[in-house]
């Protein structure tokens, strides 16, 4: 099986530390990560002629391109929405490799969220949740936590999952986190009674343990074709599929109003593209990096990937198949609730390290990573 | 000029109004300028009756500003099929059940009028 997008692979990761207050500009810290990521691949800034981010990110392409040495760019692109297009930076750069748009392409992601705007913080500020301003908003809906609890709600009524469910998923995550140096909570995890002492955010749906971390800091990727790769530093990590999907009737945030609440259609449908463009299945995939903005999500992930049925998610957890000795070890880096929030792309840096072998929690005999950021998502192999 | 515009002039008069396509009947929501199912711009207002049942909850509260006292926040299923945000108000937070009925009203809050539900007798 083999499709364009499987000729082209991840030559080189970077990125700064995770923190709560970087004391640079977020420019710097994409820098940072960016240099770091071609040290890492034995690239010159000269080699890079791409570059990609998320359409909210605040560095210019141009200001990196500058300060990093880079003398031309030939392709720039920048994924809609939020953390959904996590895994999709790397469609876009594999498709512009791929197509032969660029030779190689810098995927970077770097802001201040904690010591600068916390995107937990309510949007838009006072104005934007004034009376008769805005259909969600104005009844004080306005910040992830909230609006995505409401959400999520539907799906945990369902199927019985109650909040000290969820505990069974965190304390896994903060375990990870726990052994992986890069994790802003190393060395400091949880018990399910911690979860449940921990102040609701939500009620009745989020705890503080559900949510995910708020941090500064910066990551990058560098992606070239398979054949390049073979050339390079570091053992190359093939793309072998890459998708995204955004289905009819969704709305990335306020996803109140398609039929069914309790089913987030995406999962299914990127799912379908992953298997098809990489010959492989649900048993195929040895590691599973799940973005997860609050808990739930990862139960409504592994079933909507056909880790398991609908509804059984929990029984899944509860059953042992997510740790790092289970089935299916999840977020081994500890996920964004452990490592760090920079919008879901360190989990495609800790997929990189899985396949490579070099992470913090490896799991033996890696050859398949699935990076699911719901709405995008990739497999990643060996080359 | 915004799209849900509409809906907060109905507000202000005391109506809950929808988009109608005005060439195919399908109702919209949230707010917007096409009809999704057959691309028609032309629409007319529906004024809902104001009942449905709590689809999902939460308890909005935030140490700084807007919520500093805690308020409910819902998603109401309307009986016309489409579903809305509001809030939830002469109920307390411990009584609150998905699918439970309820009702329109319409109370001033900081100093505007705003669409807010309360319980209703089951039907």
């Amino acid at each position: 099986m083999s499709t364009l997008l499987s000729r082209t692979a991840i030559v080189g990761i970077g990125q700064t530390e995770f923190s709560k207050n970087s004391g640079r500009s977020e420019l710097q810290l994409a820098l940072e990560a960016s240099k770091a990521a071609l040290d890492d691949a034995g690239l010159s800034p000269g080699d890079i002629d791409g570059a990609v981010t998320f359409k909210l990110d605040s560095n210019d392409e141009l200001d990196v391109m500058h300060y990093l040495g880079i003398r031309e760019l030939r392709w720039c692109a920048r994924t809609p929405g939020g953390g959904g297009g996590a895994s999709a930076t790397v469609q876009l750069a594999a498709a512009a490799v791929a197509s032969g748009a660029a030779k190689a392409v810098l995927i970077y992601r770097a802001f201040n969220e904690r010591s600068g705007r916390r995107f937990g913080q309510p949007m838009g500020g006072y104005g934007g949740g004034a009376p008769q301003q805005d259909i969600h908003f104005s009844f004080g809906l306005d910040t992830p936590a909230k609006i995505y609890a409401l959400w999520y709600q539907p799906y945990m009524a369902k199927y019985g999952v109650t909040n000290e469910d969820l505990a069974q998923y965190v304390v896994i995550a903060r375990q990870n986190a726990a052994t992986n140096p890069r994790a802003w909570f190393y060395r400091k995890p949880i018990t399910v009674a911690d979860h449940q002492n921990s102040r609701w955010i939500v009620e009745p749906v989020l705890r503080l343990l559900d949510c995910c971390q708020e941090s500064d800091g910066g990551v990058a990727l560098i992606v070239t074709s398979a054949d390049r790769a073979k050339d390079l530093l570091q053992p190359g990590v093939r793309v072998l599929a890459a998708t995204q999907s955004h289905v009819n009737s969704s709305q990335e945030m306020f996803n109140y109003y398609r039929q069914d609440l309790s089913v987030f259609e995406e999962l299914p449908a990127i799912s379908a593209q992953l298997w098809a463009q990489s010959g492989l299945g649900p048993k195929d995939i040895d590691v599973a990096l799940i973005y997860e903005n609050f808990s739930p999500i990862v139960y409504m992930a592994l079933e909507g990937h056909g880790f398991c049925g609908p509804g059984e998610a929990k029984g899944f957890i509860q059953d042992g198949h997510i740790g790092l000795g289970g089935s299916l070890p999840v977020n081994t880096h500890g996920g964004l609730l452990g490592e760090g929030y920079i919008h879901g792309v360190n989990n495609l840096l800790e997929g990189v390290r899985q396949i490579r072998g070099t992470a913090a929690n490896q799991i033996a005999d890696t050859e398949h990573v699935l990076v699911s950021a719901a709405r995008s998502a990739v497999i990643l192999g060996k080359l | 000029m915004r799209d849900q515009d509409f809906f907060w002039e109905g507000v202000r008069q005391g109506k809950l109004l929808f988009q109608k396509c005005a060439a195919c009947g399908t109702l919209r929501q949230p707010p917007g300028p096409m009809c999704p199912h057959c691309q028609s711009l032309a629409w007319e207002p529906l004024e809902a009756a104001g009942r449905g049942t709590v689809a999902a909850w939460i308890v909005s509260k935030h140490p700084s500003q807007p919520d500093d006292n805690p308020r409910l926040v819902a998603l109401i299923a309307l009986e016309e099929g489409l579903r809305m945000i509001s809030n939830l108000r002469e109920v307390e937070e411990a009584d609150v059940r998905l699918d439970m009925p309820v009702e329109v009203f319409f109370a001033e809050i900081g100093g505007a009028v705003l669409p807010q539900f309360r319980p209703a007798a089951r039907v």
